[in-house]
């Protein structure tokens, strides 16, 4: 019993600290800018806001668009129960294989883009259109980026990759590949977030916008509850990152210490990451639509390379 | 009970019962009917005696052997060998057949008055019949028959609606391929009967080491194509995006859902039953086969927007990744790794099954769409969710089994043919370990390209506004067809819950096959899940509770978790100030655009723009602008068309020799019966 609150607390702290991430981010940038920027809480309080607004839905709409935000946020929640955040002990064969959890997300991004056509406005089908463009381009390098450390671990339990990227010491030539799949999964994880370069989060331009075309027609609640499947979708990649690349001061005891210390690794993780999308938000600028095959094909190459190293 | 049905004699129940639906609705033809019940009523039968029959067969320890009519002529012995293999195919034609047929009678009822339901009814029975025959041959002359009476009946099936120019002419490209592909099979039944002496699987499997090593090259590229023509891999695909359109949706449903599997099941007992020792090339040609036809079939599904086409290539697409299965499983053996074979072969036999089910799903619920609307151009389609919301929600499901979406069947299909590959990665030498890699590379772009199509398929066709007349007014199916596809969408979702213990069934169907029971084995499967040594592990049951416990959490705490009674109200769609019309929306085609233009390099998309002027002469004002995007045929190019003419050019040369000159024509029975002699006395 104990033993799945713990499992229902880790699961939790997805969705509890995400708007809190798009917060952070959206402060270092704010300050990157010379702006003074919003509280990092912001983002929680405007959630509050549209859960207790009033809806409007089209009348073109059918049963998909008002029942999608549900499954893309359980999507989110299901893909959560597969990683493993702060302790490697909560391992379980359900949903934490690779496949698995980018079949779950699969499954978000799917009616995410059937909702977006539902309306029949054209930015809403042009969302969908650039969004499915890029997950489906985006999803060998995701996959091989994991599978590199999967044939490394010789598992494709993402807990097991966990464990074992944390508990033995590679040799010094393995890191090299272990690099080379990060920067695969570090595309990745950015286009799959919708941030730059791929996609810019905070416009609504409508030559450029992707998941925001999407989610475009949404108000109230279900808006609450698309911004934030989107929010658990960036924490869900960073923890994923954090834990399976740098999984230092993982808990490995399910002591009291141990998971202390194993939050307070996974918050000081999650920070750098957000550090590092910030920064380079701020840094560069949104890449043209054809251009971005180009960088979903290195992403792609990169983790070949790395698994091309470690099978050899 | 069971041991009538499973024996000799529950055979020609089964064989009995399909002839007696095809000629008793050739009897009733002049009543339409009559001929319609009749018919769709002994399939039906037929096909659930073929359940109980396939499932005794599955469970039977020996594989049940008949021997009709003996003689001594091998050419008219009628042997059938029912072992676990066949069993399993047969239980997968009767299963679509059964939902076909309940299905079909309901869609037939539209033909009434336009074509002849008695000889619907006589083709579609004998369709069935000869895939059941086809499967349970074990006699290559027989063999050839069969198949040859699957292939005539499903022609007359495609050009049933022959009324429509195209119809008979997609028929005639169907008719003309298939005997090219028959020519192949032919040729390598011959060639295994001049080594080994005998029409007969069993004993050409027995004397298989007396055929020498370039005759069975020979061979494997003759059955590949022979047998790749059936299953429609690329580049000998083109008449089935051609051929399943054409024909009635619940005879696309059977030719999609289980005719080409039939192509499947032939490689299945040619490769791994008949040769033993097979060179590790094989397996590897049957994997790069399989990698393109799977990355490619979806290419071009993705630029389709004739809703039946655009399933057509997807077949051509799940074809591809069984393939990548059993390629992978003939790999394995030839490098003596029977106990990672067996998973390849329980991938490629498990997505049969799936892709079976869930295509023929998609096709009926197409058909029951295209026949409210009579069109199956997705453009003009449109706001179908609406207007027919069990038939959209049936098609979704359908949608995301293909999709390998968790937790439908086609994920646990597609997992499994994924840790094939992952395993051959890491335990192969070095050139099939980057082999399996790239076809690992190409199924992931393959899953991810098939969600990004069935996205547009479901979108354009059944959300937002209608774009014509007939879309507008659409209704609700009727409940029979209604009803049969439930059926099915509950048999997907059942094989998907169920996805342990349907995979320890094929272990037992693949270990009896490869021999390979006695080998420790690396897969493992039960009700809670599937396990790939320590490497690999998947839970059904567990993806589908988290999944729907969060959906069902997250719904119910943001009904009463969250306090005010919040106002739903109904508004129209954002318009940027000018009335929203169809047009506004986006398109099919616009919507796989940005992806054929990112592949222009594989696809060679073409544009083609069209002006014409309200005054030829003056051209300042232009009446009608026509743009049309389409890809460049280069199978017609370069494959088709140099045959045809060297074709013709052959024709044209020998067509000297019948001059019309009477002594030129007895001087070549003169020189003929002069080589006769020469050669008879050599």
């Amino acid at each position: 019993m104990a033993y799945i609150i713990l499992w229902i607390i880790q699961l939790l702290l997805i969705p509890l600290f995400s708007p809190l991430c798009v917060g952070i981010i959206r402060k270092i940038k704010a300050r990157m800018q010379n702006r003074q920027g919003a509280s990092i809480f912001q983002p929680y309080k405007d959630l509050w806001k549209l859960l207790h607004k009033d809806e409007v839905i089209s009348q073109d709409a059918s049963w998909v668009f008002r029942f999608a935000p549900f499954v893309v946020f359980g999507a989110t929640l299901a893909a959560a129960a597969g990683i493993p955040t702060v302790t490697i002990l909560m391992a379980q064969s359900f949903t934490s294989d690779i496949i698995v959890f980018i079949g779950v997300l699969a499954v978000g991004t799917f009616f995410l883009a059937l909702a977006g056509m539902d309306t029949g406005s054209a930015f809403g089908g042009f969302g969908s259109s650039r969004e499915m463009t890029i997950s489906a381009l985006a999803e060998g390098g995701l996959m091989f980026s994991l599978l590199a450390l999967a044939f490394l671990a010789e598992t494709t339990n993402l807990f097991g990759i966990a464990e074992a990227m944390a508990s033995s010491v590679f040799a010094l030539a393995s890191l090299l590949p272990i690099g080379l799949a990060f920067g695969g999964f570090f595309i990745a994880l950015l286009a799959e977030t919708a941030r730059f370069p791929f996609d810019n989060p905070a416009t609504h331009l409508e030559l450029t916008m992707i998941h925001e075309a999407m989610i475009l027609e949404y108000s109230g609640k279900r808006l609450a509850l698309m911004e934030w499947a989107s929010a658990n979708k960036l924490m869900i990649f960073m923890t994923l990152g954090a834990s399976v690349f740098f999984p230092f001061g993982i808990d490995f005891s399910l002591s009291a210490v141990g998971i202390t210390m194993g939050m307070l690794a996974w918050g000081v993780k999650i920070f750098v990451f957000c550090c590092a999308i910030a920064i380079l938000e701020s840094s560069m600028a949104k890449l043209r639509f054809f251009r971005l095959p180009d960088l979903l094909l290195i992403s792609f190459i990169l983790s070949v390379v790395a698994i091309g190293l470690i099978i050899a | 009970m069971n041991t009538i049905i499973g024996a000799q004699e529950g055979f020609f129940v089964l064989i009995g019962l399909f002839l007696i639906g095809a000629l008793g609705s050739l009897a009733l033809y002049r009543n339409a009917v009559l001929a319609n019940i009749w018919s769709f009523f002994f399939a039906m039968i037929g096909s659930l005696w073929g359940i109980a029959f396939s499932l005794l067969c599955l469970q039977a320890p020996y594989a049940l052997e008949i021997e009709a009519l003996l003689s001594h002529s091998p050419l008219l012995s009628l042997s059938f060998t029912i072992d676990k293999l066949s069993g399993f195919f047969l239980f997968t034609i009767s299963l679509i057949a059964l939902f076909c047929s309940l299905y079909g009678m309901g869609y037939a009822r539209q033909f009434f008055g336009r074509y002849n339901l008695g000889t619907l009814g006589f083709f579609y029975n004998i369709f069935i019949c000869g895939m059941m025959l086809v499967v349970s041959s074990s006699n290559s002359v027989l063999f050839l028959f069969a198949w040859e009476l699957m292939s005539l009946a499903s022609y007359f099936l495609v050009i049933y609606e022959h009324k429509e120019e195209s119809n008979v002419r997609a028929g005639f490209r169907y008719f003309i391929m298939m005997h090219i592909g028959t020519a192949f099979v032919v040729f390598a039944f011959l060639l295994l009967f001049k080594f080994t002496g005998s029409f007969s699987f069993a004993s050409i499997g027995e004397q298989i080491a007396l055929v020498p090593a370039l005759a069975q090259s020979i061979i494997f590229f003759c059955a590949l194509i022979g047998f790749g023509m059936k299953a429609g891999i690329i580049p000998l695909h083109t008449w089935l995006p051609a051929a399943h359109p054409a024909a009635p949706s619940f005879v696309s449903a059977l030719m999609s859902g289980v005719m080409i599997k039939t192509g499947i099941y032939m490689m299945i007992r040619v490769f791994l039953d008949m040769f033993s020792a097979i060179p590790e090339w094989w397996g590897l040609v049957v994997l790069a086969v399989g990698a393109i036809s799977s990355l490619l079939g979806v290419l071009y599904a993705l630029n389709e927007h004739d809703l039946k086409r655009l399933l057509a290539y997807h077949s051509i697409e799940n074809i591809g990744i069984i393939l990548l299965g059993l390629g992978s499983a003939m790999t394995f053996l030839s490098f003596d790794m029977p106990e990672l074979a067996v998973i390849g072969i329980i991938a490629a036999l498990f997505h049969t099954l799936n892709h079976a089910t869930f295509k023929s799903l998609l096709f009926l619920s197409a058909g029951s769409v295209i026949s409210q609307t009579h069109t199956r151009n997705i453009e003009e389609l449109g706001g179908i969710a609406k207007r027919m919301p069990a038939t959209a929600f049936l098609f979704l499901i359908g949608a995301m089994a293909i999709s390998a979406l968790p937790p439908l069947n086609g994920f646990f299909s597609e997992w499994l043919t994924f840790q094939t590959l992952f395993q051959g990665v890491s335990s192969l030498d070095a050139i099939s370990k980057w082999l399996f890699l790239l076809s690992a590379g190409s199924l992931a772009l393959t899953s991810g390209l098939a969600i990004a199509c069935f996205v547009k398929a479901f979108g354009v066709t059944f959300l937002a506004r209608p774009r014509s007349h007939e879309a507008e007014h659409a209704a609700e199916s009727s409940f029979s067809l209604i009803f049969s596809m439930g059926l099915l969408a509950g048999m997907i979702m059942l094989l998907g819950i169920f996805a342990g213990t349907i995979a320890s069934f094929l272990r037992e169907i693949a270990n009896a096959l490869i021999n390979s029971s006695s080998v420790p084995q690396v897969f493992n499967s039960s009700f809670e899940g599937i396990h790939i040594g320590g490497f690999a592990e998947v839970s059904s049951l567990g993806i589908a509770g988290v999944l729907a416990g969060s959906i069902l959490v997250i719904a119910m705490m943001v009904k009463y978790g969250v306090k005010r009674n919040q106002k739903v109200s109904i508004g129209s769609t954002w318009d940027c100030g000018v009335d929203l019309t169809s047009r506004m929306e986006i398109t099919g085609t616009g919507f796989s655009r940005s992806l054929i233009l990112i592949f222009k390099g594989i696809l060679k998309p073409t544009k083609q723009t069209g002006i014409e002027y309200s005054d030829a002469d003056s051209r300042y004002l232009p009446k009608v602008r026509t743009i049309a995007f389409g890809l460049a045929d280069v199978y017609k190019e370069y494959i088709e068309n140099p045959v045809y003419n060297l074709l013709v050019s052959i024709s044209e040369w020998t067509k000297r020799f019948q001059g019309g000159n009477l002594n030129a024509y007895i001087m070549y029975i003169f020189v003929a019966l002069l080589i006769v002699l020469i050669a008879s006395l050599l």
